[in-house]
């Protein structure tokens, strides 16, 4: 099965392709057949590969099709080849999988909008350039692939295109992520000039080879890549366009802003991670950017009172949660939370969706109300999608990956554990900000119109996703609850293994953080609950500690202030003064021309006498 | 005798359109095609290595003495640069017409003639290596341009055109002066009067006149490239052109200044040049920014276009003065790739004019509900223009970045500021363009009505290629690479390749 890897991100590829030529000729149900179905047969064909994989490892555990070079250039060379290793595996097998549930989820959310086919189109070609980065075996494809999603993402945020709003939000997305893609673009500058090569692994077995731990080089490399994860997973300081991508239609923030694009930061640092061992200033900062996004975001959430903002601050918090991981060497975990988080986050967004969709997309969540006994299968969900999410002890996934992950912090000395308790702190904030929202959304007094019913395009990817959300952790479980290892074993032989915890400490108190949070969120919203008041500290979390205040002020408005009063280009009235200039002169001269025989006289006169007196002169 | 061919084809071609403009509009319309597509065939056959191995690199040459006395002589010669830019050259040639249809309605004749002239002297500028010669075609391009703006073009057309013809004519004289000079140096030195650009390589002079003349040449191509601060004379002039005289300006007049820049000022000036070099990098990297702030001010949709290719012009320069492989193969895929994307953008901009009659983008938006074939290509050569990887420009940019990395970190570093600035330009065209509300302008006005059959054959056809430049460049580093590599020996410093100029690491 290995050798048809090339067809996994080449189906929804065509999908995508056949969408877009076939605009308007297509009916509906055509496009949503293909619209789905590309990426159902990708997932197909890549769980059928994965089976393979499994079942007979290739040897070194990596398979690698070249499908063409495609630069060869002055001494450098890059192929478009594909690397299968179980990382990309873990990876491909969440893109297609998770991505396979949200696009039937979609086909029945989307109908009746405006540009169906369009939607699909763009979605499936999102899902093919997820797929060409995380596949890619050389950094210019992996980087190829890298901004096709941030394509993908401009074009589904920007979805609803008339809005203005939307294509503002859109545009941002794009620009924010394109400052961390231009850093990592210099980053792959100098890996090719330094290493001679952007094919992934041999460029990583060359800065073992040439760079010693903490040299300049490395770090900076390390840096800049670092840069490029930031933009993509919105990390703090390029963090402020994820909440304003929810302007697009549910499902893409469920795909995108969930549970794929947002991870390929971690994917990236998890994929270099020979070069981040060799610059221990740069994986620090990693863990302290992935601690601060998480608390700042943590914050923020609690003090949205649209669900879709708190479900995308809570994405960038999670998400701070693997990077945390990923700064503390605890690779396996966060390749463990991001799978988790891809089934439970994307359940928390489709049934967000399946909520707002029966209200007429009312997504304020004081609008809504009571809407537990109204909406029971969006509420089992949302609820399922919710425990996962505040790590409920025991019974959910997100609770096991994020205990691998707070053991790894723990374990790691004295950075690990300041890391630890932003944490656990963390944790206690994730189930009040979600809880939160669960009260306000389902309990307390009813509000607004409930029409329609569900089908099963809507409940089948939630039922799925919620069986994933408490189950996919049992695949890796820490010693005191049986010790299982399954993701860990297949991630070794590309992962540096975690260090174990026995110590059960830890895993108590981040256990009681969380079941804390819950309580006094039931404590604080059991009940009905005003909107809350705007006093200066919620305005500063509302904002997310005003950070796009600040860019506005620092950045954006310089620029468009420069663009502006320069837009007629102030070079050209140097030209402009030439050309005035010349008229002048033209005019003053022409004076001189005026027919009288007099005037000639004189000049001929007052010309020869300084010529004269010039010549005796000097 | 080939060569010779190339440039007689269209020259004659351009005359029976004008004469049998007076018989029916459509008459030098297909005489324009039929002459181009030979051309374009002509030069097909052509592709291949080159004539021997060795020194030189040239696919084909014609030589005839012309004026022996002053050691002038018709020399043609083809080498893979010249080949692409002239293949590029001719096929937007053949597009222009075919954009002009429904467009030029008046004198149709004459128009079809200059449009003929015009791409026979770009031709005659990449074949010419007779110094008189080329300064010849030079200044016979820039006349059928000319007429193109003055007689075909929008509101302040007169303006635009004189603009134009003072600006690149005024440097032309520069350079005129320069090779005069360096003909009578090069006579000093060898007792030999002669106008042979092969001749004049290596011509040993004292650093200071070496300098002099560098810059000559240089302000000569820097303007048509253009390069700030001599680029004012394009937003005018792209704006006022018709769009067959946007498309050829942006499309082929540009890289004549890159063809220069490559063709004569390092090789006939290496140390010169090599001196230079920081200076115009810095220039380049200037350019980059510098105009892309400017198209992001433009509310005129052809204006924004306009700035935008002498950003990407910008990245020509920086990539043309790092002189090494990877930026000149940069360069190239980055003239063609622009040569591509600028011109689908220019046409469809005339596409849009023709249909609501403004360029100005705040009567624009929502376009995407009445015309959405014109707005998608819109959208995808807005983002091919940003340098979205697997479309051709960010071969381009990315070559010409890896290639300057070498040379100079902290300007690579500031060139890919460009890249997000190119980000915000693009998308913001798309958004007041095509997205968002429609303005009472654009809702009142008669609903206008898609791309016709010819426009979205040609718009596919530009997508085609873009995307296998993106996907596929190695054919054209192949074609190219005999001919820059003997470029490439000409131009290195006498002192031996400097680190400055050394090969990429790998």
């Amino acid at each position: 099965m290995h050798e048809l890897l090339w067809l996994v991100p080449l189906l929804p590829l065509l999908g995508s392709a056949t969408l877009m030529l076939g605009a308007g000729r297509l009916s509906i149900r055509t496009e949503a057949t293909i619209g789905a179905l590309s990426v159902g047969l990708a997932a197909i064909l890549a769980f059928s590969i994965a089976a393979g994989f499994l079942a007979d490892p290739p040897a070194g555990s990596v398979y690698q099709q070249t499908l063409w070079h495609w630069l060869n250039v002055g001494g450098f060379s890059a192929e478009m080849g594909l690397r299968l290793d179980p990382l990309s595996l873990v990876m491909m097998l969440v893109i297609t999988g998770v991505g396979f549930l949200i696009h039937l989820f979609a086909t029945e959310y989307m109908e009746g909008e405006e540009g169906y086919g369009r939607f699909f189109a763009h979605l499936n070609l999102f899902v093919a350039a997820m797929l060409l980065l995380v596949l890619a075996d050389n950094f210019l494809a992996l980087y190829t692939g890298w901004e096709g999603v941030g394509l993908g993402s401009y074009l589904l945020i920007g979805f609803w295109w008339r809005a203005p709003a939307n294509g503002l939000a859109a545009r941002k997305a794009f620009i924010v992520t394109r400052i961390g893609d231009t850093a990592l673009l210099l980053g792959l500058l100098l890996i090719a000039s330094q290493l001679g090569t952007l094919n992934i692994a041999d460029a990583m077995q060359h800065a073992t080879q040439s760079w010693p731990v903490g040299s300049h080089l490395a770090t900076l490399a390390a840096f800049l890549l670092l840069g490029g994860a930031v933009g993509k997973s919105a990390q703090l300081p390029l963090q402020t366009w994820l909440p304003d991508a929810m302007a697009g239609p549910t499902p893409v923030s469920a795909l995108i802003h969930a549970a794929t694009m947002v991870t390929a930061g971690v994917y990236l640092i998890a994929r270099t991670h020979a070069l981040f061992l060799l610059a221990p200033a740069a994986l620090l900062t990693v863990g302290i950017i992935g601690g601060a996004t998480l608390l700042l975001a943590g914050f923020s959430a609690l003090a949205q009172n649209d669900i879709k903002r708190i479900l995308a601050y809570s994405t960038m918090s999670q998400i701070g949660y693997m990077f945390l991981a990923l700064g503390v060497g605890a690779w396996d975990a966060a390749l463990f939370h991001l799978m988790t988080h891809a089934f439970f986050k994307a359940l928390l967004f489709l049934s967000a969706g399946a909520i707002t969709m029966r209200l007429h997309h009312e997504q304020d969540i004081f609008k809504l109300g009571g809407l537990a006994r109204r909406l029971p299968v969006a509420f089992w969900s949302f609820l399922i999608g919710s425990a996962a999410l505040a790590a409920l002890p025991l019974v959910t996934a997100g609770f096991y990956s994020k205990e691998a992950i707070l053991s790894g912090a723990w374990a790691d000395g004295t950075s690990g554990r300041v890391l630890w308790l932003a944490g656990v702190v963390g944790a206690f904030m994730t189930g009040l900000y979600i809880f939160r929202a669960v009260f306000i959304v389902f309990f307390g007094e009813e509000h607004g119109h409930v029409s329609g019913r569900y089908g099963w395009r809507i409940i089948t990817p939630l039922a799925v996703l919620s069986v994933l959300a408490v189950l996919g952790g049992l695949i890796e479980l820490p010693p005191i609850f049986g010790h299982v290892t399954l993701l860990s074993n297949l991630l070794a032989p590309v992962l540096p293994a975690t260090r174990e915890v026995t110590d059960i400490t830890p895993l108590l108190l981040a256990s009681l953080a969380a079941l804390l949070g819950i309580a006094l969120a039931a404590v604080f919203y059991w009940r009905p609950t005003q909107r809350p008041t705007e006093t200066p500290l919620w305005r500063f979390w509302h904002a997310a500690g005003g950070f796009d205040w600040l860019y506005d002020r620092v950045l954006v408005r310089p620029v468009l202030w420069a663009a502006r009063v320069n837009s007629d280009d102030f070079i050209d009235s140097f030209y402009d003064f030439i050309a005035w200039l010349t008229k002048a002169v033209h005019q003053q001269v022409r004076r001189t021309q005026n027919g009288r025989v007099r005037w000639y006289t004189a000049g001929l006169a007052i010309g020869s006498v300084s010529l004269i007196a010039m010549a005796v002169l000097l | 005798m080939t060569l010779v061919w190339l440039l007689l084809i269209p020259a004659i071609g351009g005359v029976l359109a004008w004469m049998a403009g007076g018989r029916h509009p459509d008459f030098p319309r297909w005489i324009s095609l039929l002459v181009l597509a030979i051309d374009f065939f002509i030069a097909l056959s052509l592709i291949g290595p080159a004539m021997s191995a060795g020194h030189t690199a040239w696919i084909a040459s014609f030589e005839r003495p012309w004026i022996p006395q002053l050691g002038i002589s018709f020399e043609l010669n083809l080498d893979g640069l010249s080949l692409l830019l002239i293949l590029l050259t001719i096929a937007l040639g053949f597009i222009s017409v075919v954009i002009s249809w429904t467009e030029i309605t008046d004198r149709v004749g004459l128009f079809h003639a200059n449009l003929l002239w015009s791409v026979t002297g770009v031709i005659g500028v990449f074949l010419a290596l007779d110094l008189f010669l080329f300064f010849f075609f030079w200044e016979l391009m820039l006349v059928p341009m000319y007429f193109l703006i003055a007689l075909w073009g929008h509101e302040h057309r007169f303006y635009a055109a004189i603009k134009f013809f003072i600006f690149t004519q005024g440097s032309g004289l520069i350079m005129l002066v320069a090779i005069l000079v360096l003909v009578f140096v090069h006579q000093q030195a060898t007792g030999h009067f002669t106008f042979d650009y092969l001749a004049l390589l290596g011509t040993k002079m004292n650093p200071t006149v070496a300098f002099w003349l560098m810059l000559g040449f240089f302000i000569a191509f820097a303007v048509k490239l253009p390069a700030v601060p001599f680029h004012t004379w394009l937003p005018d002039a792209h704006t006022e052109a018709p769009t067959a005289g946007s498309v050829l300006l942006a499309g082929i007049l540009l890289k004549t200044g890159a063809y220069g820049l490559i063709r004569f000022v390092v090789p006939l000036f290496p140390d010169a040049a090599h001196a230079f070099a920081p200076y115009a990098m810095a220039l380049g990297v200037i350019g980059i920014l510098y105009a892309a702030l400017l198209a992001y001010g433009q509310n005129d949709m052809k204006r924004l276009v306009a700035y935008s290719s002498v950003s990407h012009m910008g990245f020509v320069l920086l990539g043309v003065f790092a002189w090494n492989t990877l930026a000149l193969q940069g360069v190239v895929i980055q003239m063609l790739a622009h040569g591509v994307s600028t011109g689908a953008l220019f046409i469809l901009v005339g596409a849009l004019q023709e249909r609501i009659h403004t360029r100005d983008m705040r009567l624009m938006g929502g376009l995407w509900g009445s015309i959405p074939h014109l707005s998608a290509f819109g959208m995808v050569f807005a983002i091919a223009s940003l340098g979205l990887p697997g479309l051709g420009n960010f071969i381009g940019e990315f070559l010409i970045l890896l290639g300057s990395f070498q040379v100079s970190v902290p300007l690579t570093v500031i060139a890919a500021i460009g890249l997000v600035a190119g980000a915000a330009y693009a998308l913001l065209l798309v958004q007041r363009a095509f997205h968002g509300n429609a303005t009472p302008h654009a809702e009142t006005a008669v609903k206008p009505h898609d791309l016709t059959a010819p426009h979205l054959v040609v718009m596919a056809g530009l997508f085609l290629a873009i995307l296998g430049l993106g996907l596929y460049p190695q054919p054209v580093f192949d074609q190219v690479a005999a001919g820059l590599a003997v470029l490439q020996h000409d131009g290195t410093p006498s002192a031996g390749p400097a680190t400055q100029f050394a090969e990429a690491a790998p």
